[in-house]
């Protein structure tokens, strides 16, 4: 008995959304970034969705809702590419889960096993507002695995999933050539190993599609054998995942993009340095940009990225979404916000780096109807704020994830 | 201002003066001399001098690479001929002083042994690496470039001046601060705790690692005093060790000991090793510095923070927090802050303080911590980091509060010269990054006696 009313109390604690609840948070400022900005305004949710938004004085609050005040309130923040959850914060073995060596193409690994929800560092990013994270293999492999997309709360990779196996991780890098006489150790290897393997997924797609005539006779030997390297590839043949290419130098953009073309797959641009110096190319291919932290280091192969990428992108049009990364030491994981932010001194609007971190991630990542935008139907996320989101003196006080409400950073 | 404590030199007889502000004269540095003869005077600015509070309609008067006045508008005379430049809407504050940098492709101590206290950064800096350029554009105009902290005492650290006016300098020389006998002014690096321990001859322990240190600090004690009892005598001299040398200077207080350091253990020994040999320490990083707060203000020693955006990367910066700065300070420890430069980026060093405000650091102090908290950590408190008559004409003019996100440095002055301007082309390649403005090379820094792996890609 004691133990069925511990197993309910700890489902009300990690579960959400809580049925039947009623959230109500009051602002100054409610950016709901698709539309306009309320002034004064009410953002209502119930059973973890927004039920209705609008001037205080135009919005029904329910009686005995629990109310939290604000001065500004946005959409819940998407990082747009993370490792947060693989990668740990002791950055040693036991934690560090984003990348396996042993073999240079791992389309296979899935991100949802390497997934630690109770990582604190995702506590960390939510306390600054994030409230979904595209997260995965990092780069530093010719293919190291695969992404997932997960709200920043729950105790078990179940709970906090929304989509397993967005997107196919590639890396066209430096980072991503091996020593020695291992493979890939140049940059035309590595694009050569990828053809090659898309090749063969696209085969293999063949045989599965185009039963013979002896498994049609439903004989199980005969039958085309299963391989998840494979089953990866055709996801990305047939644009169920996206191809997500790690590339910053041009020269790398361009084999993406190329690589893109020949295969007809959904390429997504991950980091991208010099993707200022692609624009026409990358517009023309109609490939959106996952693009670095605007703090990145200018070192390697992004020694000639700009804190400017962000609104060039913008200004040409092209669908874009700053991105926390993955960095192998400090910081251990970045803040979108601070990175968005960041991008205001040179060149973007305020407007324009909140939809950045916000609707711009959900459209490239598929999950608009449900996230990135305060809209009646969505998912009540939201981050709290006591000012101007963006400033650096200015503090993110709470978040609400599926309409259930935790703290905002620890200060 | 607070002025800390100036450890005597216990280990030998003789008690040496450190380097004093009179030592540091202009006439040996071979900086600039101010083309324009004149004073320059900037008025109706918002000047934040680090030594008082905010001026909201402040004048600024330069001249021949010194400032000559500042105060309110209406109480600042303007000398005759001066070019006045109505800087309304703008904000002035002293060039920002950088405690620990490794700009300009640096490589001191090599892998052969975790004690190398005679090599010399300056041998190893490209002055013409960009870094310096995009420190500029982050309103930097002094640095303490350092070698890594793979080592328990990596090699002497140099004290620069970022005079890149014009054509900018040709070598090393050019930006070092001298004393008043011409020689380059620095400090020693110093490490403890994981990053310089590794396979042998490195130490493999904590316990190793302070033994070590101890050991040459004794030897180096030794050795002065043969060199005392000698009294100038060539025959009784003993042959002359750099190392040892190096460490005789940091015991005499003329070679402060910067010394990277993270958690609260290790932040202890620290202190422990400096009481015991008597050098003058000021504490790097000091992730867990705010669970000592009280042992560290108790023994008067400064602390250079760095600012990381979240925590971890290692055990050690596990509990890293934006509250650092702030319990320090309040409990009465001098606080500055630092880049680690290519750690983080020169360009946005004022965040370091922004941060610390927003974790609840009083904004003074925080101004104090990123100019002449870090002047008196190099001891060049009498020259730079702040602005006042007297003091070098090392100021940068931003656009706004330099605590805002949409704030921009405009313009950096070195020496009464200007080094940095973004409305030229050529200088906001650097400031906002583009083709040819990162890093040529990386720095060397860290971890010599662990594989890669182990050192977690530091």
């Amino acid at each position: 008995m004691l133990r069925a009313f511990q197993s309910l109390v700890l489902c009300c604690l990690v579960s959400s959304p809580v049925w039947g609840q009623t959230l109500v948070v009051k602002a100054k400022q409610i950016h709901t970034v698709s539309g306009k900005t309320i002034t004064n305004g009410a953002v209502v949710c119930v059973d973890g969705k927004i039920a209705s938004i609008g001037e205080i004085a135009s919005v029904a609050i329910p009686e005995g809702a629990k109310v939290i005040q604000a001065e500004v309130v946005t959409p819940g923040l998407i990082d747009v590419r993370s490792s947060v959850g693989l990668s740990g914060i002791l950055n040693v073995d036991h934690d560090s889960d984003h990348l396996e060596s042993s073999v240079p193409l791992q389309p296979e690994l899935r991100a949802i096993d390497a997934y630690n929800p109770r990582e604190e560092l995702i506590e960390y990013v939510r306390g600054f507002g994030v409230t979904t994270v595209h997260t995965g293999h990092a780069p530093g492999e010719l293919i190291s695995g695969q992404t997932m997309i997960a709200k920043t709360r729950g105790g078990t990779v179940q709970d906090a999933l929304i989509i397993d196996g967005k997107a196919v991780c590639a890396t066209l890098a430096e980072s991503s050539k091996k020593s020695g006489k291992q493979s890939p150790g140049t940059r035309g290897k590595q694009m050569a190993m990828l053809r090659a393997l898309l090749i063969e997924a696209s085969e293999y797609r063949v045989k599965l599609s185009k039963p013979s005539k002896e498994s049609e006779l439903k004989d199980e030997d005969s039958k085309v054998a299963r391989n998840l390297k494979l089953e990866a590839m055709v996801d990305v043949l047939e644009g169920k995942k996206a191809l997500l290419i790690t590339a910053d130098r041009a020269q790398d953009i361009a084999s993406a993009l190329r690589l893109g073309e020949e295969f007809g797959i959904r390429v997504w641009l991950d980091s991208a340095a010099e993707a200022y110096q692609l624009i026409p190319q990358i517009k023309k291919a109609g490939v959106p940009v996952l693009l670095h932290p605007s703090m990145a280091r200018a070192s390697g192969d992004r020694e000639n990225m700009t804190f400017r990428s962000a609104s060039m992108l913008k200004e040409n049009g092209i669908p874009f979404a700053i991105e926390s990364g993955f960095e192998a030491y400090v910081p251990k994981v970045r803040i979108v916000l601070f990175e968005a932010a960041l991008a205001t001194a040179h060149g973007l609007s305020k407007e324009a780096a909140l939809e950045s971190i916000t609707l711009s991630a959900a459209k490239i990542l598929g999950i608009h109807d449900r996230v990135g935008s305060i809209d009646v139907g969505k998912d009540a996320d939201l981050a709290l704020y006591d000012g101007d989101p963006l400033e650096y003196t200015t503090h993110c006080i709470g978040v609400v994830i599926d309409g259930v409400s935790y703290p905002g950073e620890s200060r | 201002m607070i002025t800390w404590n100036r450890r005597k030199w216990i280990g030998a007889a003789a008690s040496v003066p450190c380097i004093a502000a009179n030592l540091l004269s202009r006439k040996h540095t071979l900086g600039f001399e101010s083309e324009n003869a004149e004073p320059i005077a900037w008025i109706h600015a918002k000047i934040l001098t680090a030594a008082g509070s905010l001026i909201n309609d402040g004048t600024i008067v330069i001249h021949k690479g010194s400032i000559l006045a500042v105060g309110t508008s209406d109480a600042t005379a303007i000398p005759p001929g001066a070019k006045i430049i109505d800087a309304a809407g703008k904000w002035i504050m002293p060039g920002l002083v950088c405690t620990h940098s490794h700009i300009g492709g640096v490589g001191a101590a090599d892998a052969s042994a975790p004690i190398q206290p005679g090599v010399r950064i300056l041998d190893s800096i490209n002055v013409k690496e960009s870094g310096f350029k995009r420190a500029l554009a982050g309103g930097l105009t002094t640095l303490n470039i350092m070698p890594g902290s793979g080592h328990l005492i990596s090699g002497q650290t140099v004290y620069c001046k970022l005079r890149y006016a014009g054509k900018g300098p040709s070598t090393i020389e050019d930006i070092l601060i001298r004393d008043n006998e011409g020689k380059a002014i620095g400090g020693l690096k110093m490490a403890n705790g994981t990053n310089s321990q590794g396979e042998a001859p490195f130490p493999g322990t904590r316990g190793k690692s302070a033994f070590l240190v101890r050991e040459q600090y004794i030897k180096a004690r030794e050795y002065h005093a043969k060199r005392l009892a000698a009294n100038g005598d060539p025959e009784k001299q003993p042959p002359r060790d750099l190392h040892l040398e190096s460490l005789v200077e940091a015991m005499q207080g003329t070679r402060i000991v910067h010394h990277h350091t993270h958690r609260h253990d290790d932040i202890i020994t620290v202190l422990r090793l400096s009481q015991e040999f008597g050098f003058r320490v000021v504490l790097h990083h000091v992730s867990e510095g705010w669970k000592v707060a009280k042992e560290i203000a108790a023994a008067k020693a400064p602390c250079s923070v760095i600012v990381i955006d979240s925590p971890g990367g290692k055990l050690e910066a596990r509990d890293m927090t934006f509250k650092n700065g702030r319990i320090l300070d309040e409990a009465g420890v001098r606080v500055a802050f630092h880049t680690d430069d290519w750690i983080t980026d020169s360009r946005v060093f004022n965040r370091s303080a922004a941060l610390a405000v927003r974790a609840g650091m009083n904004r003074d102090r925080a101004i104090e911590a990123l100019t002449i908290a870090g002047a008196e950590m190099l001891g060049l408190e009498s020259r730079i980091g702040s602005l006042v008559p007297g003091k070098d004409a090392d100021f940068c003019i931003l656009s706004g509060d330099p605590l805002s996100v949409y704030t921009r440095v405009l313009e950096t002055w070195v020496e009464g010269q200007k080094a940095f301007d973004l409305a030229n082309p050529d200088d906001a390649l650097y400031a906002e990054g583009g083709q040819g403005a990162g890093f040529e090379l990386n720095p060397y820094l860290c971890c010599f006696g662990q594989s890669w792996q182990q050192s977690g890609a530091k």
